[in-house]
């Protein structure tokens, strides 16, 4: 079998080279890639394998549902914020409990700043070095970097002197022969398309993004009372606000409050001054890759919503951001998304290393089972311990592979951008509009590589002016005397009912994130989360269909197969955080960062 | 249960210049070992206002603002030495970085490497570096706590610990009362009583 259509419209070819990137990501995660290429270096195959598994939802299992969000603030190494948040959202659906308007509006915020700050660190630090080279900015001119620096955005940091000290700073960083964070990269590369100029400044703002990160943190700090994990409660936000100095102790007052709207300017100046400038002008020297990478994005992709404007409306009269799916790339029609409705979101294991009584058949995550099952398909390379090749025909990944309605989906910014456009959402639209009329692009373009970068970076801009809007509805409230944080009417678990069912679900930075949950006897039943990673590194489902991973390397032309820099940067425009999605099984973690083609 | 926590002096990244920072992950058994020994460390001395305690769980790039306002940092971590389990070491300077990344077990390792790698090119690597490592026992008992052979370390981890701090000039005065839940270094959901109590007696153990 080298040749097959699968049922989502894609041909699969596996009779040529292949090639295997293990791990595919630059800081964060684990994941493997491996994919054919023919004659021609063309990509006409492609397996994306989650190789850790998780154990989330075996550890959830008999705790109470109360603590759940701190277990599963453990699992990522990124995004400890999105999954507290569908935790207690998904407790509170099945107990009932109402939040008051300031926890929506304190949680909207944390989240905005989750957003911004999110994106940034992956554009600069986790998906620019795939587009900029480091070591070409080695030999720019720095005024020619001022020069182009003050052409594209008003940023105070534009000096031929600034551009020339952090040129100074870089060159001992790599010539004390310790690239470290530049280290698995390829400098020189020809696919390496910027003038040494733009490489400087975006490097320069890579350093800077570094800087901004200290400050938007804060917001975390400020109402979650701790960092790196902050506190929340099943019923609202673990913080009392002290607006008139009258006030508990060690409430948020009103120097914190002003420091929060300092930071949000702050972050709005950042999203609109440096990145969405540097987006721009890295983008109009890579144009072609609006035609790369397009995959799922072109066809299936969906939103659970996000930000609800008021507190307790899960709905699209409340969203933000809206909730929706286009099949087939039918932009006029975007489906209701219903996450409750045991026939749309489903897992199904058939090619992962789970076991269902009847593999052929999706279970609604409240009816999940998570039961791990190591086995390899019989075409596999190697052993166990070290698979030189997978068998995607038998089980390949410890993802599982969600659908809706039995359709592969992509998620993330790309695809809100894409149902908020699709929904006649005015602010997105004009976003994307004005973008695609820069860089004189058709909105085909958006259907790529290239596209789910750009929409990133809207989004970021996006999340750090709601972040004003929000801040200004919070004040209003607290100065019309509403000064509630939390509702504990229903915290005893003595007022619960027996048995209960909830979800917790909304958007995280990288696509749609839920969390199922069954209460029995006030203890933890079952316990499900279905994580964006899972959606878009999906493997195979039963019926053949590939998931938004596979789909959209294929037909991407490779320069050298020994410098999978094509590959990396399509998975990395997904934003991949498989640490969520999954955890060491293996006893032997010795880690590879190598490509092996075969 | 925490309820009503809030400290903004404590997490806030302001006026600090030793930093003692545990990571790994509590839900692991034996990768927990980091946060449970800032834990018990955190829960038995207090320590003057320019040391910062921090749980830092399963993060990786997301501690850079932290480790870059210290000038002295000191962690607490798993560390696959390729030793009998339970073997304690202590790595100063220039070795940390490299037994952060020779053999990375878990995530946050791969993540932690970066993020000193990171500090380094700001120009804020911290300039005093020390990593408590143990071997560890068992990972993959998912929900369970420190296998017994590991916790016994914890009391000779924290009193290395004291004499590194020492060195550096950090004076550790033994508490008179028990923490206040919003003192606490991380959530007290997972705290290592509640932790070790809530779990079933029967269902919930994966091995």
């Amino acid at each position: 079998m080298a040749s097959v259509s699968t049922p989502n419209g894609f041909d699969l070819d596996t009779s040529g080279q292949r090639i295997v990137v293990d791990p595919i990501c630059r800081i964060e995660g684990h994941l493997r890639i491996e994919v054919n290429v023919d004659e021609n270096n063309v990509i006409r195959n492609a397996v994306s394998t989650g190789n850790m598994w998780r154990g989330l939802e075996v550890i959830l299992q008999g705790r109470d549902p109360r603590d759940a969000w701190a277990f599963t603030e453990r699992i990522c190494g990124v995004c400890t914020g999105v999954h507290a948040l569908q935790s207690v959202r998904a407790v509170e659906d099945a107990l009932k409990i109402d939040i008051p308007a300031n926890a929506n509006h304190i949680r909207n915020l944390m989240m905005l700043a989750q957003f911004t700050q999110d994106h940034i660190v992956h554009f600069y630090h986790l998906h620019a070095l795939d587009w900029v080279d480091v070591v070409s900015a080695l030999s720019a001119d720095p005024k020619a970097t001022s020069d182009l620096q003050q052409s594209i955005s008003p940023w105070p940091n534009s000096s031929p002197g600034y551009f020339s000290n952090v040129q100074n700073k870089l060159r001992r960083f790599v010539e004390s022969g310790q690239l470290g964070i530049f280290a698995n990269a390829y400098w020189g590369s020809p696919a390496y398309k910027l003038p040494p100029e733009a490489n400087l400044m975006a490097t320069t703002h890579y350093l800077e993004a570094l800087d901004f990160q200290k400050e938007i943190v804060k917001i975390h700090t400020i109402f979650g009372g701790r960092n790196p994990h902050p506190n929340w409660v099943v019923g609202g936000m673990p913080c009392s606000i002290n607006v008139d100095d009258t006030g508990a102790v060690g409430a948020v007052n009103m120097v914190w409050l002003n420091m929060v709207k300092d930071i949000i300017e702050q972050s709005i100046a950042f999203t609109d001054q440096v990145y969405l400038p540097d987006l721009k002008a890295i983008a109009s020297f890579y144009k072609d890759w609006g035609a790369i990478g397009g995959g799922l994005s072109g066809k299936n992709v969906m939103s659970y919503g996000e930000f609800p404007a008021y507190a307790n409306n899960y709905t699209n009269e409340s969203w933000m951001l809206p909730q929706g799916a286009i099949l087939n790339g039918d932009l006029g029609t975007v489906h209701d998304v219903d996450v409750r409705d045991p026939d749309q979101v489903q897992e199904f294991v058939a090619h992962s290393w789970y076991q269902y009584s009847d593999e052929n058949v999706g279970l609604h995550p409240w009816d999940g089972v998570t039961e791990p099952k190591f086995e390899l398909g019989p075409n596999t390379k190697g052993t166990k311990t070290n698979i030189e090749n997978i068998d995607e025909g038998g089980k390949y990944s410890w993802l599982k592979a969600p659908r809706w309605r039995g359709n592969a989906m992509e998620v993330g910014p790309l695809a809100r951008y894409l149902v908020a456009y699709a929904r006649g959402r005015e602010d997105i639209q004009a976003q994307v509009n004005g973008l695609l009329e820069e860089l004189s692009l058709p909105i085909t373009a958006l259907f790529s590589t290239l596209g789910r970068t750009a929409a990133r970076g809207l989004e970021a801009s996006w999340a750090a002016h709601k972040m004003r809007d929000v801040y200004g509805e919070l004040m209003d409230n607290l100065k019309r005397g509403d000064t509630a944080t939390a509702n504990m009417d229903k915290f005893d678990p003595s007022t619960w009912e027996a048995d209960v069912k909830g979800v917790g679900f909304g958007e995280a930075p990288r696509g749609s994130l839920g969390h199922w949950v069954h209460i029995k006897d006030t203890k933890i039943k079952n316990y499900q989360c279905v994580v964006p990673t899972t959606w878009n590194a999906s493997p195979r489902d039963p019926a053949g269909n590939i998931g938004a991973y596979e789909a959209a390397l294929l037909g991407t032309p490779m320069a050298n197969p020994e410098q999978p820099l094509e590959i990396l940067r399509t998975i990395h425009s997904f934003d991949p955080c498989v640490a969520c999605s999954t955890h060491v099984m293996s006893n032997d973690g010795r880690e590879l960062s190598t490509v092996k083609v075969r | 249960m925490s309820t009503a926590t809030h400290n903004v002096a404590d997490g806030d990244p302001g006026a600090y210049d030793t930093l003692i920072l545990g990571i790994g992950n509590v839900l692991w058994a034996d990768e927990g070992f980091g946060i449970r020994a800032v834990e018990a460390l955190h829960a038995r001395y207090s320590f003057p206002d320019n040391v910062r305690v921090i749980d830092g769980g399963t993060q990786g790039i997301f501690l850079l603002p932290w480790v870059r306002d210290a000038k002295r940092l000191l962690i607490f971590d798993a560390v696959d030495f390729d030793l009998p389990p339970a073997t304690l070491k202590l790595i100063r300077g220039d070795d940390v970085p490299r037994f952060m990344g020779a053999k990375k077990m878990s995530m946050h390792q791969t993540g932690f490497q970066e993020v000193l790698s990171s500090a380094d090119l700001a120009g804020d690597l911290p300039e005093e570096l020390a990593l408590i490592g143990v071997q560890p026992e068992l990972l993959d008992d998912y929900g369970g706590s420190l296998r017994d052979s590991v916790r016994k370390m914890v009391p000779a981890a924290i009193a290395l610990a004291l004499d590194v701090l020492k060195e550096w000039g950090v004076h550790a005065t033994v508490r008179d009362s028990a923490l206040r839940s919003n003192d606490l270094v991380g959530p007290g959901e997972l705290g290592i009583r509640d932790y070790e109590d809530g779990r079933p007696t029967h269902g919930g153990d994966a091995r």
